[in-house]
């Protein structure tokens, strides 16, 4: 029989109050640890997905609406732009690399992005069966859009109309999977990507197959509209002019990806400071609560301690004693904490409609350890008293007054 | 063996308590008498450990027990000393198998199952071992706390009234186990009482006047 037993014996004992605590704890410490995962997530996500691109030119509106819909792929562009002033920008020698998008089209939520050989430079792509895209109505799909669909290469799927998941499906013409993206852990993960010509031909039943060959896409971008450009400067000097002179001498808009994303962050922020206040509060509540259960129960367990102290146990061990009650609650409310953070993450990933900005569960950061670290020390905080308390047990007095 | 040599204790602005000298031989038994607030239960926890006199010494088996550390004096207690209260006390957590088996760990001793298992049975509480302590009467709580006490083999074993609030046939049972106990432990036997039930029933008597 060692003390820890006896700890485990004297909490089942109070079974409701010890389920209480540790529950007050594991909300407390659930909820920073969903904050905690889904902040670092979208932190990640945003850094790796904007990663090397340095501007985003597409229609005038928001800029962040720009940003989230070319980068991140989470929201509606601001409109099209005319490809042959987008050929101009790509042309400008402080562009050292622009990549095109034409979007318009999903298939089963999963969105088909138009674009050129430079997207797969840009992010770094690797193939993981079959081959890129090299001609028209061939797509070559991120490795979570090959797992969730279950397309693999060689199979036939048709596009629908718009960005979402919806049923008006571009029959007349059908993708084949040339392709199958090594998983990259970004946003290419979830696109299925084409060329440029593609999205032309969805969108215009009538126009002649044969004139879309390999070679001529960029023939196809000078004569029509494509959604956004994804810059890359040659110089850092060209932070400060060229966006100005894509705003002030163009019809298009130029939105910073970087100042874009540190704006949608602090937007969340507020949200997630006042959740993580409103689970500090939690927390200190739980502490007080397993203050409040220690110390009453003092008064009932005073004469088990002193009877403790008349068997031969030292007054470090009945200290621990109340020390480890404290923190039993406290650190199994913070494993309990953590599990709930990782499976409610997993949920919200399960329901969340945009498979681009999909949280997950299964994502484990070493800062949880702080988790059961607060664990720890809010169960030292709040047994501490309780247990500087036995110190002061007059064995005989209370044995006598027992009588 | 205990001597007891010029002990006095004296409580806040009461008078004080001198205790006469007294030395007590291996296995013999005593009967502690006086009137009430003479000091019985004063020198029984000054003898068991628990309060430090402000004069003189109570030496157990060849040892000063106050000058012993507090850990040392601690770990002493549990296993030379075992101690019958007049109300039982457990821990209520625990069923009377674990109250009994935690005398002995928390003595820094092994838990010898076999024992508890002879000591429930020679107590009549052989098919209460698992249950909690609400679920067992005064007397049988008493009983319980003479095989505590016994668990480790000590060398004196000291009951503060322990039959007081006991019927005539508790009583009379608690007494007998005792006496018995003790004397097949070869423990020093010392109980305190006012109890008339249990005048004559011990060989020697030590009266605080």
């Amino acid at each position: 029989m060692n003390i820890l037993k006896l700890s485990a014996k004297n909490l089942s004992r109070n079974k409701l109050t010890t389920i209480l605590n540790i529950v007050l704890v594991a909300f407390g410490v659930g909820i920073l640890s969903i904050l905690f995962l889904a902040s670092t997530q979208i932190g990640d996500k945003l850094e790796s997905n904007s990663k090397d691109i340095d501007l985003v030119v597409g229609a005038k509106g928001s800029p962040l609406q720009l940003i989230l819909s070319s980068i991140y792929h989470i929201d509606f562009p601001t409109g099209n732009i005319p490809a042959k002033d987008a050929q101009t920008l790509m042309q400008n020698p402080m562009v050292k690399r622009a990549v095109p998008l034409a979007l318009g089209d999903n298939y089963q939520g999963y969105r088909i992005v138009g674009t050129d050989s430079s997207f797969t430079g840009l992010y770094g792509l690797k193939i993981a069966k079959g081959n890129f895209w090299n001609k028209d109505l061939e797509a070559t799909i991120g490795s979570a859009v090959a797992a969730e669909s279950k397309l693999k290469v060689g199979d036939h799927f048709f596009g629908a109309h718009g960005l979402s998941n919806s049923d008006d499906e571009h029959k007349q013409h059908a993708y084949i999977v040339k392709g199958i993206l090594a998983p990259q852990g970004n946003v290419t993960d979830n696109l299925i990507l084409t060329n440029i010509g593609s999205v032309y031909k969805m969108h215009e039943p009538n126009h002649e197959e044969d004139k879309h060959h390999h070679g001529e896409e960029e023939k196809e971008i000078n004569n029509r509209e494509i959604t956004s450009l994804l810059i890359q400067y040659r110089s850092p000097m060209s932070v400060v002019i060229f966006p100005r002179m894509v705003n002030q001498s163009t019809n298009m808009q130029a939105a910073s990806p970087a100042m874009e994303s540190a704006r949608l962050f602090s937007l969340i922020g507020v949200g997630i400071e006042t959740l993580k206040w409103f689970a500090i509060l939690i927390m200190a509540i739980s502490a007080l609560s397993v203050f409040i259960s220690l110390f009453n129960s003092m008064k009932e367990k005073k004469y088990d301690l002193a009877i403790m102290r008349c068997l031969g146990a030292s007054k470090a061990k009945v200290f621990c004693l109340v020390m480890l009650e404290g923190l039993m609650i406290t650190v199994t409310g913070a494993l309990i904490g953590l599990a709930i953070g990782h499976i409610a993450l997993t949920l919200i990933g399960h329901f969340q409609e945009s498979s681009q900005a999909r949280l997950s569960g299964y994502y484990f950061l070493t800062d949880e350890l702080y988790l059961i670290g607060a664990g720890l020390a809010i169960g030292i905080i709040a047994a501490i008293i309780p247990a500087v308390q036995t110190y002061k047990v007059d064995i005989a007095s209370t044995l006598s007054k027992d009588k | 063996m205990i001597k007891i040599q010029s002990l006095a204790h004296q409580y806040h602005h009461a008078p004080i308590l001198q205790f006469p000298d007294w030395e007590i031989k291996d296995a013999e038994q005593w009967l502690l008498l006086g009137s009430s607030g003479s000091g019985k239960s004063t020198l029984l926890n000054i003898i068991a450990g628990l309060l430090k006199p402000q004069n003189g010494e109570v030496i157990l088996d060849g040892t000063s027990i106050y000058n012993l550390s507090t850990r040392e004096m601690d770990q002493f207690r549990g296993q030379k000393i075992g101690i019958v209260f007049q109300k039982p006390h457990f821990i209520k957590s625990l069923n009377i198998y674990d109250n009994i088996a935690i005398a002995a760990s928390l003595a820094g001793l092994p838990i010898d199952a076999k024992r508890i298992s002879l000591l429930l049975e020679t107590l009549g509480l052989a098919g209460k071992a698992k249950k909690y302590t609400e679920e067992l009467s005064q007397g049988q709580l008493q009983r319980a706390s003479i095989a505590r006490a016994l668990v480790n083999h000590p060398s004196v074993l000291i009951a503060d009234e322990p039959t007081s609030s006991l019927d005539d046939e508790n009583a009379e049972n608690v007494i007998s186990l005792l006496t018995e106990q003790a004397a097949s432990s070869h423990a020093s036997l010392i109980v305190a009482t006012h109890d008339n039930r249990v005048r004559n029933r011990l060989s020697k008597e030590y009266l605080l006047s």
